[in-house]
């Protein structure tokens, strides 16, 4: 039996799921735990219903210095020994296989609900997550410690999510988040409805990532049917995936400017942010890239008028861009504001497996396009931008570091597209396979995984958004700052609800 | 100082001439879609089949009719039908104030009808709106932040979000409305003091959108709460969005749809 890391596993090759080693629990556990001390890090932890019964939990592990996958799995009923403990990047994994599976991950240090699943996959909690209605928050007693609970409801057009904080006057002492309100059966949604139509459900896991979830999920699906894209739709697929980067890094900027009261920033960025929604609009018809990306290429070609037109819009942005973007953050008082603020030590990262911008913020520098090259991205690189201090000021660098490189690449991708089709067949997928297909998505490494059963049927679609991983990172960021910083903090990691919830 | 003096007059001043000059969407823009009788074959199912939304639906004459509040505004849905009866224009125009109104068998909708005198004499000229996102994917959201940006700038006809619904003349819902967020729709929507109006922003709260019959979302605004204002997209434009807003106040004439003195 080959070993975990022996399999050829990498990002979008496909390999027989009987060749996944199939180990005890203790060997299971064991081997995570070793491999996560040994540099390895949680890609994916999730539960998958065996036909003849129990469940398969299965572990996608990453090399990031090599760039290799690695995955293994054990066969359990009932409950297993936790990993958490030992490994605390497992613990928002080890809550949901809780729920989505019944299985009890014995001496979880926190077990309660992720999203609360009463239907998922046929089976319910059976008692091993407690009611989300009745679910009592951690609470700190003491003089003059005060609770806010803020949410789901917020006060702005924001997606639903609860925060409750424990603080002593202004200083937090704790913060915990309880989400799912945005659940909306995605994962089952996707094992149920046929290809290529499913496209359209992995565009809505998060409308701000259409490009990022639908490359991931339709390079899975590519991986499987063994179609391959042309050199051609490999690019317009990176220059879309950059000008969502674009768009999302530019409105944050905006909206950073816009918490610290810095109107002038604001306003620019947001405004700019439009002109990148507006040329995947000239390309694909839809602000945000829906109906671009398709299983075996792209819809849409960049024919050679368009390139011109693309072209002369970009420059006239990347001028704007560097004028607004010193303008912002040459200023002192801008500064000052983000600096200090919302720190997540690089061990913190470490531990919690943070990946994308907040992972690069602390200078553990995880960029799947760098680490797990795959399409265009393994002709063109693009440098990995890192900060090391931590703060809502680093987070800010590196996005700006990041709207830099992307608009340098696709003015280039855009002036020197390879000649071609755009679209390939992408016919029937090949049964009994396991795919690991990651994208760096503009908040950081996106996952979709997928099994197909005996019949060429997707058997279980698990999808792991990097605000899944990074959640925790606000959590472990609030205390010691005060809570009227929440916002900053909040805006300065700018997660998906929808893409944690699914 | 002088920086930002020389950035500020650099750039300029960027609001839409919506909507009373000339608005261009790009080519490739997939707006309204509509239906040619002529090339629906009659008795002919094939598209239903292929469909990723339930955007045709069974009409009067045995031909197909669109249900444009199902529309998920895909390049598919287009070439779902094998004649070419189905094509997107690029018509950004899609509000109705009827759930019926959005069911057209050409695709064509009818004008829309203003707020009765009495409402649109409370918010015609200071609209305040709470935003609620249920079971979403953050899409509509996104074009609802940018409706507030210096391009769309929605301020200017006095219509704005605010942070609290004790403070809100009307509820905007987008998402499918997931069962996690059913109840707080609800008790948003009582707290908005009455006379209120509910807009539906997005496919996902006219029927589920992508997300229809998820057994984890309840189809788009549950039974119980009225909605004055349709607005169909996946997500809306955000031109589509105001241009629904302005016709519910009875701010734009008719035609043209330019803003009335």
């Amino acid at each position: 039996m080959k070993t975990f890391d022996e399999l050829g596993l990498r990002n979008r090759r496909a390999v027989p799921f009987a060749d996944v080693p199939k180990e005890t629990v203790s060997r299971f556990r064991d081997t995570v735990l070793q491999a996560v001390r040994d540099g390895w890090r949680i890609v994916a932890l999730f539960g998958c219903p065996e036909p003849a019964g129990g469940t398969r939990i299965v572990a996608v592990l990453g090399e990031d210095t090599r760039g290799e996958l690695g995955a293994l799995s054990t066969v359990v009923s009932g409950g297993y020994p936790s990993l958490t403990p030992e490994c605390p990047e497992a613990h928002l994994f080890e809550r949901e296989i809780a729920e989505q599976c019944g299985i009890v991950p014995e001496g979880h240090p926190w077990l309660k609900p992720v999203r609360r699943h009463p239907v998922d996959h046929g089976t319910v909690t059976g008692g091993a997550v407690k009611d989300r209605e009745r679910y009592a928050f951690f609470q700190v007693h003491g003089e003059e410690v005060h609770e806010v609970a803020v949410g789901p409801v917020h006060a702005g057009i924001i997606e639903p999510g609860h925060f409750r904080f424990q603080a002593h006057g202004e200083e937090v002492l704790f913060l915990e988040i309880m989400l799912g309100y945005q659940h909306r059966g995605v994962e089952r949604l996707l094992e149920t409805r046929a290809w290529p139509n499913a496209v359209l459900v992995a565009e809505s896991i998060a409308g701000d990532t259409v490009i990022g979830h639908a490359s991931a999920a339709c390079g899975a699906i590519e991986a499987l049917a063994r179609s391959r894209k042309t050199p051609r739709a490999q690019a317009i697929r990176g220059i879309a995936l950059e000008l969502e980067r674009l768009a999302n890094h530019i409105g944050d900027l905006g909206a950073i400017a816009g918490d610290i009261a810095y109107q002038p920033a604001a306003a620019y960025f947001g405004r700019m942010r439009g002109e990148c929604l507006n040329l995947l609009m000239t390309i694909s018809g839809n602000r945000y890239g829906r109906g671009l990306i398709r299983p075996g290429g792209v819809r849409f070609d960049i024919p050679p008028e368009m390139v011109t037109e693309v072209r002369a819009r970009l420059e006239i942005l990347a001028e704007e861009l560097t004028a607004v973007g010193r303008l912002m953050l040459k200023n002192a008082s801008v500064q000052a504001r983000l600096e200090g603020v919302g720190v997540v030590s690089r061990e913190t990262c470490v531990d919690l497996g943070l990946v994308g911008v907040a992972a690069r913020a602390c200078e553990v520098p995880r960029d799947v396009r760098h680490d797990h090259p795959y399409g265009v991205f393994r002709f063109a690189h693009i440098p990995v931008a890192t900060a090391w201090a931590g703060d809502v000021l680093a987070r800010t660098l590196v996005r700006w570091l990041e709207v830099q490189r992307s608009l340098a690449f696709v003015i280039e991708q855009v002036s020197a597209l390879p000649r071609g089709g755009i679209l390939a067949a992408c016919g029937a997928l090949r049964p009994g396979e396991l795919v690991v297909a990651l994208e760096e998505g503009w908040r950081g490494e996106i996952a979709h995984v997928i099994i197909t059963d005996d019949s060429g049927r997707v058997r279980r679609h698990k999808v792991v958004d990097p605000s899944f991983h990074n959640w925790g990172a606000l959590a472990a960021a609030m205390p010691g700052n005060q809570i009227s910083d929440f916002p900053l903090c909040n805006k300065s990691f700018n997660l998906s609800y929808a893409g944690h919830d699914l | 100082m002088l920086d930002f003096l020389r950035t500020r007059w650099a750039q300029g001043t960027r609001t839409s001439p919506f909507p009373d000059g000339a608005i261009e969407f790009p080519e490739r823009f997939r707006g309204r879609p509509a239906l040619d009788a002529s090339r629906c074959k009659l008795g002919c199912q094939e598209c239903r089949g292929a469909m990723p939304s339930a955007l045709v639906v069974p009409g009067p004459d045995g031909r197909a009719s669109l249900d444009i509040g199902a529309c998920l505004f895909s390049p598919e849905e287009a070439t779902a039908c094998q004649h070419g009866a189905i094509s997107y224009t690029r018509d950004h125009r899609l509000a109705a104030r009827g759930r019926a109104d959005l069911v057209s068998g050409s695709g064509e909708l009818p004008g829309l009808e203003a707020l009765e005198a009495g409402t649109r004499r409370l918010f015609g000229r200071s609209l305040r709106l709470r935003s609620v996102a249920a079971g979403s994917c953050n899409g509509c959201e996104s074009e609802l932040v940018a409706l507030s940006n210096v391009v769309f700038d929605m301020a200017r006809f006095g219509v704005q979000f605010v942070a609290s619904p004790r403070h809100a003349d009307g509820l905007v819902i987008s998402g499918a409305v997931s069962r996690n967020m059913l109840d707080a729709v609800h008790r948003t929507y009582e707290a908005i003091p009455d006379p209120r109006i509910v807009i539906a922003v997005g496919a996902c709260a006219i029927n589920g959108g992508p997300f229809r019959d998820s057994p984890e979302v309840e189809n788009g605004v549950p039974v119980g709460i009225p909605v004055d204002l349709w607005i169909p997209g996946c997500p809306p434009h955000p031109l589509t969005v105001l241009d629904g807003l302005l016709r519910l106040l009875g701010r734009l004439e008719e035609g043209q749809g330019r803003l009335k003195a």
